[in-house]
């Protein structure tokens, strides 16, 4: 019987094995050293937060993984001999594949800061992450000021955490405007405005300089690097984003570059190793897709594509539409189809934005300026349906045909109020203003 | 384990501590009003009853008004769950068992031992905490306080209180707040305040909440139930044709609009007060399969149990009438089986390859209650029913699934089952409409696309146990009998997959293998095959 082992307990991995075990008898081993179980590393947070416990971010009961014959396997990977195919563990034992399938994940970006890896300093991505800030950042008492470096999506949930405490949180952003590499301007600026009203301390344009020790190793301020200024505070989360978590296989013969180098069968230059989910690296960027795509979705996507492969119906990954979806403090995000921010966006897209005057909703619309078709949509606060948008996608649909049929994407609970007619109205406005 | 270290050495959870100052004062508020309720219990000579039992609703309504609105209104709205796995309440905790404990005990003395709580026996005059109750009684209906009074005066006084916590603690969101105000108009109006109007109207009718609707009522239909509202001329009349009509006609229109939370989260006395006083317990349920499989089997079993027990009821008394009636027990026995195989026929020939494994449990629990039924026709006397007495089964429901599973376990267990388990493991009512939203409802919740994360707060949420991310992270929408539409996963759920709808039946039920936004080729490959 062939034997899959899977590096990686995370989406991506338990997908494939998942599908694997649907479609195959073979044996299947999944390997992590970070927990015994497959749990939901975005549901970390809300651990925390008291919102659960860490056993509820687990999707399947522990019987699960007998009952569907898949093996897990706790340690770390220290070597992978690919002549002899085998995994050399950093305990000293050893497993044989047939089949090695590298799900590896991520690890927090560290880019060289003094004071880096004093105690108190830490990613927010893996569970011993989560134990830590446990450990240093119990209460507002033992932790006085957090301070967090880096505006993306891991920073402002690391932020909710604390906040959740009571604990005063320090943000530091290097862009001017909160993670306006990615969103247009006027929904950047209006996520600013939520964090500041969460009684967030953000500072934009703003880099750390250093990270100060006190006398016992710990951390004890952070210096600014623009003024100088000193800011006192026991935690520091490092969240300037993550890179392919693959320092095992430098020396495997294995090709890498910042991921693990794949193909679009997900095929690594060894036969029989493959590599999927936010470690692989595409050769060439798939689309407007990033050769890269650390996200949860993409993950599962690639797990449900390797899967055919492996057993035995060879399929290219060709992901369909992109869409995303992420929560900031109290105000839900989804994206779908491409729009691209102020400073990303290429010539021919155009933009529509629209604002509720409350400031916690709003979209921006992208279309392309001479054919007026329809290329993708932010919305925040507004629940959209995702089925709708991929149809709309791939039918080409224009604009004045998504403005015009908003409501059938529409998905909010019952009884919430409705603002598509104000959205076609401010649209029609916009367009005889042109 | 919690995975919050508690790093003092006291038995009550630090984080007690951490509500503010004026929290305290709200405590310390609802607090007298509840102390006063206990210094009645011991016989406290009050000098003006009405203005000392005025001043203790007060204050329990009034601290709980305070105490949420320092909690909510001082943040921003969205949602506010932070901490309910830390605190000592609502996990399980110290302060939790102490307070199962607690209503445990209330619901004991209250339903087996009610003169401990004051009530007069043989005509003499209440004591106590009934005897607190009765200035309210006497102003309201002119008769005594009983037992069931001071009950409903509480249950009412819990319902619109935690009602108001709840509306404020979703303040963003309408659906909520709507359906909050439902069972709060519900509990005050139709449950409370008419009852007690239709007495004075006319005493001779027995207690009927419009509402409530049998099985849920098991009493309807008894014999001093239904020979009271006959001897009541045509209102009485009236009422017992819309006892029938709510459960033959009005219940399954609105279950095939609606699903079954047009009862179970917007009407429901017992849905009320878990939705309100319950909501901080509701994540205490259990999502093992294990739990879902006991669930189905104790849910069936007590509505077995009603149906033979409520058709042996009436079965009994028609022999007492003189069969001039064209009711007689072979019409009417007649009557029950036909309508059951009619059903049974019809879910089998519509819904045969949805039901699967499921068709044939329930093709045994029907021949099950058939052959009880036909057992009890031929061998039955006046007497002697299942060769044993009518009136034995009847009190043994009312006080097994009637007193013990629904209140003393049912909410006497909030804080350590959850708010939900009666609804969830007991109800008879909530199997019937289950049954039909499973089977016959445009209602589902819609999950979206592939955009579950799998984190886990819909079912971490979740009182009725449902483990929600279980089709939410396969892009399958939830069809589940036992639903109740509280609507709370979609609230929590932090990327907008989940949205409660009615829709057509068509693709309601829509298993797939690969979710969308993947390879459109691999979706056509696997989903459609």
């Amino acid at each position: 019987m062939e034997h899959i082992a899977i590096i990686g307990n995370g989406i991506s991995g338990v997908t494939l094995a998942r599908h694997i075990r649907k479609n195959s008898d073979k044996k299947i081993t999944i390997i992590s050293g970070e927990t015994d179980f497959f749990f939901s590393r975005t549901a970390l947070m809300y651990v925390y937060m008291g919102h659960m416990k860490f056993e509820h971010t687990q999707p399947y009961e522990d019987w699960f993984w007998k009952k569907n014959r898949i093996e897990l396997k706790k340690g770390f990977v220290k070597q992978v001999d690919t002549e002899t195919k085998t995994l050399h563990f950093t305990e000293g034992d050893t497993l044989q594949y047939d089949k090695l399938v590298i799900a590896t994940g991520s690890k927090p970006n560290k880019f060289g800061w003094p004071g880096q890896d004093l105690e108190g300093v830490m990613g927010m991505y893996h569970k011993q992450d989560l134990e830590n800030l446990e450990k240093h950042a119990p209460n507002k008492e033992v932790c006085k000021r957090a301070v967090i470096v880096g505006g993306g999506l891991i920073g402002i949930e690391m932020a909710e955490m604390l906040n959740s405490r009571s604990i005063p949180v320090t943000f530091l952003v290097r862009e001017n405007s909160f993670w306006n590499g990615v969103l247009p301007s006027g929904e950047s600026e209006m996520i600013n405005r939520h964090i500041k009203n969460h009684h967030i301390d953000l500072r934009l344009s703003t880099n750390l300089k250093e990270i100060v020790s006190d006398e016992n190793g710990k951390v004890k301020s952070i210096i600014i690097e623009e003024t100088g200024e000193e800011i006192p505070c026991n935690v520091v989360g490092l969240t300037a984003g993550v890179a392919p978590n693959i320092d095992f296989i430098r020396d495997s013969g294995i090709d890498i570059g910042r991921g693990v180098k794949v193909n679009r069968f997900l095929e690594t230059n060894i036969p029989d190793i493959y590599a999927i989910g936010d470690c692989a690296e595409q050769h060439e960027a798939i689309g407007n897709r990033r050769p890269i795509e650390a996200v949860w979705y993409t993950g599962r996507m690639m797990g449900e594509v390797l899967a055919q492969t492996i057993c035995g119906n060879k399929m290219e990954y060709k992901p369909g539409h992109w869409f995303n979806s992420a929560k900031f403090l109290d105000i839900e995000y989804q994206t779908y189809g491409w729009v691209f921010s102020d400073r990303n966006k290429s010539e021919h897209e155009q933009h529509f934005h629209w604002k509720h005057t409350d400031d916690t909703k709003c979209i921006t619309v992208a279309y392309h300026k001479d054919t007026n078709t329809f290329l993708g949509i932010n919305t925040f606060g507004i629940r959209m349906r995702h089925e709708v948008f991929d149809r709309w996608i791939t039918e080409n649909r224009d604009m004045d045909y998504v403005m015009k049929n908003l409501p059938e994407a529409n998905f909010d609970p019952e009884f919430y109020s409705h603002f598509e007619s104000e959205i076609l109205k401010a649209y029609t406005n916009q367009l005889q203003t042109v | 384990m919690s995975n919050k270290i508690n790093n003092s050495m006291s038995l009550a959870n630090p984080d007690a501590l951490n509500i503010t100052n004026k929290q305290k004062i709200a405590l310390g508020i609802g607090t007298i009003g509840l102390f006063i309720l206990v210094l009645a219990l011991f016989n406290t000579d009050f000098p003006n009853k009405g203005l000392f039992l005025t001043l203790s609703l007060g204050a329990i309504i009034g601290g709980v008004i305070l105490y949420s609105r320092e909690a909510y209104l001082n943040k921003l709205e969205g949602i506010k769950n932070d901490g309910v796995w830390f605190k000592s309440i609502s996990s399980r905790g110290i302060l939790g068992w102490m307070l199962g404990v607690v209503l445990t005990s209330f619901y004991i003395v209250l339903y087996f031992f009610p003169k401990y709580l004051g009530l007069g026996a043989n005509g003499e005059a209440n004591s106590g905490l009934i005897g607190f109750f009765d200035p309210l009684s006497h102003l309201l209906s002119g008769r005594d306080a009983s037992q069931w009074f001071v009950y409903g005066v509480l249950y009412t006084v819990a319902i619109l209180a935690f009602g108001y916590k709840f509306i404020l603690k979703y303040r963003h969101n309408r659906y909520q707040q709507l359906r909050t105000g439902s069972v709060m108009f519900f509990q005050l109006g139709f449950a409370f305040l008419i009852p007690e109007f239709m007495y004075v109207m006319n005493n001779d009718l027995p207690y009927y909440d419009l509402k409530s609707v049998w099985p849920l009522n098991y009493y309807i239909f008894d014999a001093w139930s239904v020979k009271g509202f006959l001897s009541t001329g045509n209102i009485g009349l009236a009422l017992l044709l819309f006892g029938l009509l709510s459960i033959f006609v009005i219940t399954p229109i609105l279950t095939y609009k609606y699903g079954k939370r047009w009862y179970c989260s917007w009407v429901c006395g017992c849905g009320g007060l878990a939705e309100t006083a319950g909501d901080s317990f509701r994540q205490l349920s259990s999502k093992k399969v294990s739990a879902w499989k006991l669930e189905r089997w104790l849910i069936h079993t007590v509505l077995v149990f009603s149906v033979v027990m409520t058709v042996a009821m009436v079965y009994s008394y028609l022999g007492v009438e003189k069969n001039d009636f064209w009711l007689t027990r072979g019409v009417f026995i007649s009557l029950v089986i036909g309508f059951l195989t009619v059903v049974f026929a019809a879910v089998m020939y519509f819904k045969r390859q949805e039901l699967g494994k499921d068709a044939k449990m329930g093709a045994i629990g029907y021949a099950v209650v058939i052959a009880l039924l036909l057992i009890m026709h031929f061998t039955g006397t006046t007497e002697q029913l299942f060769f044993i007495k009518g009136s034995t089964l009847r009190s043994a429901y009312g006080l097994y699934i009637g007193s013990i599973f629904s209140g003393v376990i049912g909410t006497g267990f909030y804080p350590i089952l959850g708010n939900r388990s009666w609804c969830r493991f007991g109800c008879p009512m909530a199997a019937i409409l289950g049954f039909q939203q499973r089977l016959f409802s445009k209602f589902r919740i819609t999950t979206n696309g592939g955009q579950c994360i799998s984190c886990g707060n819909c079912s971490n949420s979740c009182e009725m146990g449902i483990d929600v991310r279980a089709y939410a992270q396969k892009g399958e929408n939830i069809v589940r009998s036992s639903c109740v539409g509280c609507g709370v996963c979609s609230a929590v759920c932090p990327r907008g997959v989940l949205k409660l709808e009615n829709d057509t039946m068509e693709g309601r039920i829509n298993p797939t293998e690969v979710l969308l936004g993947n390879d459109v080729d691999l979706m056509d490959l696997l989903n459609k095959k």
